[in-house]
């Protein structure tokens, strides 16, 4: 279970999350969906431990542990797992070895044993196969030269290779034409299972008509503005973000009238955002 | 101790015994580069070319081995690395380990070396012997004493050997010629190697410059490369001296019309170690690549200082440096190009890229081009920077800790250097040798 509490984290004393509250129990997939800016990628990347953000304040509980004192190589053994938006290029370091050492890594850390060479081999040849991956790309630089859809599945192949108990999917869908994306949800919803939540970032819902979620949140400003199921994702698909943006307005009204006008003027943003996908 | 008239001293001394003493043109040749050298010292930061790297603290450097080093069982190590880096899979290639002429204390030392079957018209020996064989060979060969810098004249006066090799015109010597320098129980050696390639012919040369005696000694080392039209010559040198070494060395090639020659400099060792290295593009269409990594950490410095004349029309160059800086260590990058009004259509790209591992390590990285044609195309580049935090971010968040990502990174970035090592089982070498100075490099080993 991670509950995420009250979480305020700023990045060079600009404060991007204002207050996030989520809870995630297990097995569960959630999506957070929101325009630009709102704080997604922020999320994604203070829960794997990105030291460039400063946590000013809340926390985040993970089965019982204060997930936010751990260094970012510690919850990846932990099995915390996020798919990148943008997968780094590392010129000169093979993909196979990079998977190699990331796997045994955590491998070690759960009293596994580690994977000699022929072992890992047939495993990631596996692996390989299940998201369309031809096995060259074990012997490429990682992600380097790859194309928007390799470096997704190079992620979804790594999250299955690491069977991590938390999986943030960081604008999986962005980049990706509707082929690449429907072999990315179908290696995501392969890896789906009791012991393992998810948390889905996206942009647009196009991706959940491929990975069903059990909730569906809006992140606004920084903070989750409306939660519900799936249909909420398919509000939001017809109205745009404008139409939070409004309800939010209503919703909280006193002593906003600053922020209601911020919000009205990314509505017309979203709203357009909204209407391409 | 190693102030100028110590080094008059050991000249007055030993010229009547040095090989080819009966030689006038030598014996002149020798004259003059001792009294220019004399005359210049040893260069401070004043001078043009040393703008950041002054010897003036060598007139008071005391060169003394505190404990010889191990020749042979240098050598017997070398050998087997070789063979190792090969395969064990490549039998024939492991019967056939390539040409090895082992200097000791700057002499050819014969117990030690083996030159296996080469074609007719290669010579592969001691600049000594060839003295006395072909001295007229040598004459043409041997460069003059006011070229270079200064510690170019001092080679030139007491270089006693070094590498004498001749290709005859079409020649392919298949197996790399390894010319291994160690300074075993004397505190100064100084080498001269002269490679004479005629039309045609093709080698790959290797000069290692293991770890020798321990304690402050000085390697001068002089290499000249004639390289006759259409012939294809590598050089790679490893340098690796002990960490109280001073190593001074030039290399300079001149290229005629359709020459190709590539120079990979791989500087991982000595406590200060400087590069002169040099290609004249002297006819049409000649192609150079001056390639090269340095490494190092503590106090050490290390400096490579290269030019790239281009001469005549349609010529080609490539320079690519990495270096990696730890420690208070500090790197110094020079390159020189020079386009000639006459070199139309040249083609010259130069990249130098350095690595900061520590907050107090240096770098500098000079690019100065000069070009007087007008038709010509010319790229550069330098960077002094540090590792990449997404990508250590990237590695951290799929479990591996931060010390395994920083050495991954680091050996990656230098790894793209010894990509452009053609020849296979040498960029296996300057692996192994590039592992050995990385922290942690153990771990990489099974890095592809």
């Amino acid at each position: 279970m991670l509950k995420i509490n009250n979480l305020h984290a700023a990045i060079d004393g600009k404060e991007i999350l204002k207050g996030l509250d989520l809870e995630v129990a297990d097995g569960e997939v959630h999506a957070i969906m929101g325009p630009n800016g709102s704080g997604k990628s922020t999320l994604a990347q203070v829960l794997a431990g990105r030291d460039t953000f400063t946590v000013t304040d809340g926390g985040v509980d993970w089965d019982g542990a204060d997930l936010l004192a751990l260094p970012a190589e510690e919850r990846a053994r932990a099995g915390l797992f996020l798919a990148f938006q943008y997968p780094v290029e590392i010129p000169g370091v093979s993909n196979a070895y990079f998977l190699k050492a990331a796997v045994n890594a955590v491998r070690r850390h759960r009293g596994l044993s580690e994977y000699d060479a022929m072992d890992f081999l047939a495993k990631v040849k596996a692996e390989m196969k299940a998201v369309g991956m031809k096995e060259e790309f074990l012997y490429r630089s990682v992600n380097e030269g790859f194309s928007g859809g390799e470096k997704k599945r190079n992620e979804v192949l790594q999250m299955a290779l690491l069977e991590p108990r938390l999986a943030v999917l960081d604008e999986t869908d962005s980049g990706l034409d509707i082929d690449a994306l429907k072999i990315v949800a179908e290696g995501v919803n392969r890896l789906r299972s009791p012991e393992r939540s998810m948390i889905v970032i996206t942009h647009y819902q196009r991706l959940l008509d491929y990975i069903v979620p059990d909730k569906v949140h809006v992140l606004s400003q920084g903070r989750i503005v409306r939660s519900g199921g799936r249909e909420l994702a398919l509000e939001l698909e017809e109205h745009g973000y404008g139409w939070i943006g409004a309800a939010q307005a209503d919703d909280t009204g006193k002593g906003m009238s600053g922020g209601a006008g911020r919000v009205a003027q990314t509505g017309g943003a979203g709203a357009s955002a909204g209407a391409r996908s | 101790m190693s102030a100028v008239d110590f080094w008059l001293g050991r000249h007055r001394d030993l010229a009547a015994n040095l090989p080819g003493a009966e030689l006038p043109w030598l014996a002149r040749l020798r004259e003059t580069a001792i009294d220019r050298f004399a005359d210049e010292g040893w260069p401070t930061m004043r001078r043009e070319n040393w703008r950041h790297t002054s010897l003036a603290f060598m007139a008071q450097q005391a060169l003394a081995v505190r404990e010889a080093a191990a020749t042979e069982a240098i050598v017997a190590d070398l050998r087997a690395r070789y063979r190792t880096v090969q395969g064990p899979e490549n039998e024939v290639a492991c019967a056939a380990d390539g040409h090895w002429l082992v200097f000791v204390d700057g002499r050819l030392a014969p117990a030690l070396s083996s030159i296996g079957s080469l074609p007719s018209g290669v010579r592969v020996g001691s600049l000594a012997d060839a003295l006395a064989q072909t001295p007229e060979a040598v004459e043409a060969a041997f460069g003059r004493a006011e070229e270079g810098e200064a510690p170019e004249a001092l080679n030139a006066a007491l270089a006693a050997d070094g590498a004498w090799i001749r290709l005859a015109r079409g020649s392919l010597v298949d197996e790399p010629i390894h010319l291994v320098f160690i300074a075993a129980r004397t505190a100064d050696q100084h080498l001269r190697n002269l490679v004479v390639a005629e039309a045609g012919a093709q080698a790959t040369i290797v000069e290692h410059y293991p770890a020798g005696a321990a304690g402050s000694t000085l390697t001068t080392a002089v290499t000249r490369i004639h390289a006759a039209q259409d012939s294809h010559l590598g050089h790679l040198k490893l340098q690796q001296e002990a960490p109280e070494a001073i190593h001074l060395a030039a290399l300079s090639a001149e290229q005629a019309r359709g020459a190709v020659f590539a120079s990979h400099s791989l500087s991982f060792g000595a406590r200060l170690a400087r590069n002169d290295i040099r290609t004249r593009l002297a006819g049409e269409g000649a192609e150079a690549l001056l390639n090269g990594l340095y490494h190092a950490d503590g106090r050490r410095h290390v400096d490579h200082h290269t030019r790239i004349d281009h001469a005549r029309p349609q010529g080609t160059s490539r320079e690519f440096y990495r270096g990696l800086l730890d420690g208070s260590a500090r790197g110094v990058f020079t390159g020189r190009i020079l386009v000639a009004q006459d070199a139309q259509r040249t083609d010259a790209m130069q990249r130098c890229d350095n690595l900061l591992l520590s907050r107090l390590a240096e770098a500098d990285a000079r690019p100065e081009l000069e070009i007087y044609a007008d038709d010509v195309k010319c790229a550069h580049g330098a960077t002094v920077g540090q590792l990449d935090e997404d990508a250590l971010f990237y590695l951290r968040s799929r479990g591996i800790d931060s010390a395994h990502a920083r050495q991954l990174l680091t050996y990656a970035f230098a790894a793209e250097v010894l990509e452009r090592i053609a020849h296979a089982p040498l960029r296996a070498l300057g692996r192994a040798a590039l592992l050995e100075r990385l922290p942690g490099g153990a771990r990489l080993e099974e890095l592809s």
